[in-house]
């Protein structure tokens, strides 16, 4: 290695100036996050899976640097949730019942990243089947939150964000149903991305909930996602739901913006009083920055999590029931064909998964549907349209990412209801398909150690340029 | 709203899952827990404009039955993943 490199303050577009200069090799890139995985995974777990490649990869990225082919991420060390296939390797959402299956076909998102020379160094720890806020719910044990080893490092996409937040990749894509990509990037200090509904394929991601599932960066800073989003974004014929969104809007002045606070949202119980502190404090910046703050009224958005979990168990539930024994993944011998996919999907599935398959069987039930499901449809459409009506006086919605700081391993494992209100605001962007991001705002601290906090900016459905534009003039106060 | 370990029974049926009798017990007080949560929704008047539609609504996206790939090519890619198999065909136990 020509000079030590510095993990810790390192970014993307750093490492990619580094890598032009040739300050140091993709290799040596590679070797430096390899080294961290070998000393520190064994406490973090945030990799299930280093892939064999790893080296291979790194000096593909280095011939075309050498050959002036590269692209931003070329080179880029980069950690894949475990819901996300690669051609040949092994994936299993964290679940016993993929156990052994190994993908047979690249996911959109991989073609596009192996196409700009990513190296992708392995698959990170989550909750099973992305059914969770902290990756205790997946068959591999929970990951560490590296700010608190004692605490959760959030879910579902945990393990991409301990391994980014302990310096084990430099960024991580995941995925993002009710705020699995944000809520783990709030808890670990870092950037977490959910865009517009549909702006990234959906193809070979493992499914959860269809109609909210999104794949999305976690990085070290606002400038890194957009160029991982720029990578991943477009439409793609093998997902009918995707789209092409359509150029940003010429209003980017962040001092120009309209920021609105929900007021209603945050005076629910159960809101950390340092969150709201820590809330009040970013609001204070952005007003620093420019920003006309308004106060804002959404009856119904704080819905939103009471819809999600009608619609999400009704999809999951839906998506789950491939899981049979017979085609892929785990098979468990009984007498008969019924008893194989009694026994099959009672050892596959973990604890979460089996509570919301029943949950999706019952608001899908003959006498449940019209109470539950349908009405959480309809609630759904209200939602949207009244984000749709506060965007026309807005440009940006605001709300604490979380409503606590990380929690303890353990803490909410036996009550469930406790656990899903940790997705309280950033469920709502799920439903109504807009776009949301987590900036770091900063720590408090609990029993010694410093936990890190996250602000979440919402944009109207299809503006994601604009949460970059604010994200970037916030992460530099 | 109180769940019956009979309704816990015919959903873990639907869903081809087995529980002990202490799981039923179990779910069937986090059921009522997250049931009355999700139920609050059921106070909500509608007010949104009739008959619109969802954004995330999904309507059918057909393309042509033109240019399919070479047959065969990737039957033994997706075979392979089977846990059993006879030849070209996966194999499960008899249904009759």
């Amino acid at each position: 290695m020509t000079v030590p490199i510095d993990l810790t303050t390192l970014t993307i577009k750093k490492a990619h100036d580094h890598l032009m200069r040739g300050d140091f090799s993709a290799l040596d890139l590679a070797e430096g996050y390899l080294q961290n995985i070998e000393a520190k995974n064994k406490e973090l777990n945030a990799f299930l899976e280093v892939y064999a490649n790893v080296r291979e990869q790194a000096k593909e990225a280095d011939k075309r640097i050498k050959a002036g082919t590269a692209t931003l991420l070329t080179g880029i060390p980069i950690a894949l949730k475990d819901n996300i296939l690669v051609k040949g390797e092994q994936v299993s959402a964290s679940s016993r019942i993929l156990e052994g299956y190994r993908a047979s076909y690249d996911s959109t998102v991989v073609v596009k990243l192996k196409a700009a020379g990513v190296v992708l160094l392995g698959r990170t720890n989550m909750d099973e089947f992305a059914m969770g806020s902290s990756t205790e719910t997946s068959a591999f044990g929970p990951s560490k939150n590296p700010f608190d080893t004692s605490r959760i490092p959030g879910g579902s996409s945990g393990g991409s964000a301990s391994a980014v937040a302990g310096d084990l990749a430099l960024a991580a894509v995941g995925t993002d149903t009710g705020g699995s990509v944000r809520q783990p990037a709030s808890f670990c200090g870092l950037v977490g991305l959910k865009n517009t509904y549909g702006s990234i394929s959906r193809n070979g991601l493992i499914a959860m909930g269809s109609s909210l599932d999104i794949a999305g960066p976690i990085t070290k800073t606002v400038e890194d996602a957009e160029i991982i989003f720029n990578c991943l974004k477009g439409k793609d014929v093998l997902d009918s739901t995707s789209i092409e969104l359509k150029a940003e809007s010429g209003k980017l002045k962040v001092k120009e913006m309209t920021i609105g606070v929900p007021r209603n949202f945050l005076e629910m119980k159960g809101i950390d009083a340092d969150v709201l502190a820590n809330f009040d404090a970013s609001v204070e910046k952005l007003k620093a920055l420019g920003c006309k703050i308004i106060d804002i009224s959404l009856p119904t958005v704080p819905h939103s999590l009471a819809v999600y979990y009608i619609i999400m168990p009704a999809e999951l539930s839906t998506n789950l029931s491939r899981f049979d024994g017979v085609k892929f993944g785990l098979h468990k011998d009984g007498q008969n064909l019924l008893e194989d996919y009694l026994r099959t999907r009672t050892e596959g599935f973990g604890k979460e998964a089996r509570r919301r398959l029943l949950l999706g069987a019952y608001v899908l039930s003959s006498g449940y549907y019209d109470a539950y499901y349908r009405k959480a449809i309809s609630v759904r459409t209200m939602i949207e349209q009244e984000f749709s009506e506060v965007f026309k006086t807005v440009d940006v919605i605001v709300t604490p990412t979380t409503p606590t700081p990380a929690f303890k391993i353990g803490e909410k494992t036996q009550d469930p209801l406790s656990m899903y209100l940790a997705d309280i605001f950033t469920v709502p962007a799920n439903i109504a398909a807009i776009p949301a991001i987590s900036v770091p705002s900063g720590f408090v601290e609990r029993e010694g150690k410093r936990l890190p906090l996250g602000l979440q900016l919402m944009g109207a459905y299809g503006q994601d340029a604009l949460l970059f534009e604010v994200g970037k003039s916030f992460e530099g106060v | 709203m109180t769940t019956t370990i009979e309704t816990i029974d015919k959903l873990a049926e639907l869903s081809r899952i087995s529980l002990t009798e202490e799981e039923k017990e179990t779910i069937r007080g986090e059921f009522d827990a997250i049931l009355g949560y999700v139920a609050s929704i059921s106070k909500i008047s509608k007010s949104g404009e009739e008959g619109s539609r969802s954004i995330v609504a999904t309507i059918n996206v057909l393309r042509d039955d033109t240019n399919p790939h070479e047959s065969g090519l990737h039957t033994e890619t997706l075979l392979s993943l089977a846990p059993r198999r006879e030849g070209n065909y996966v194999k499960v136990k008899k249904i009759l």
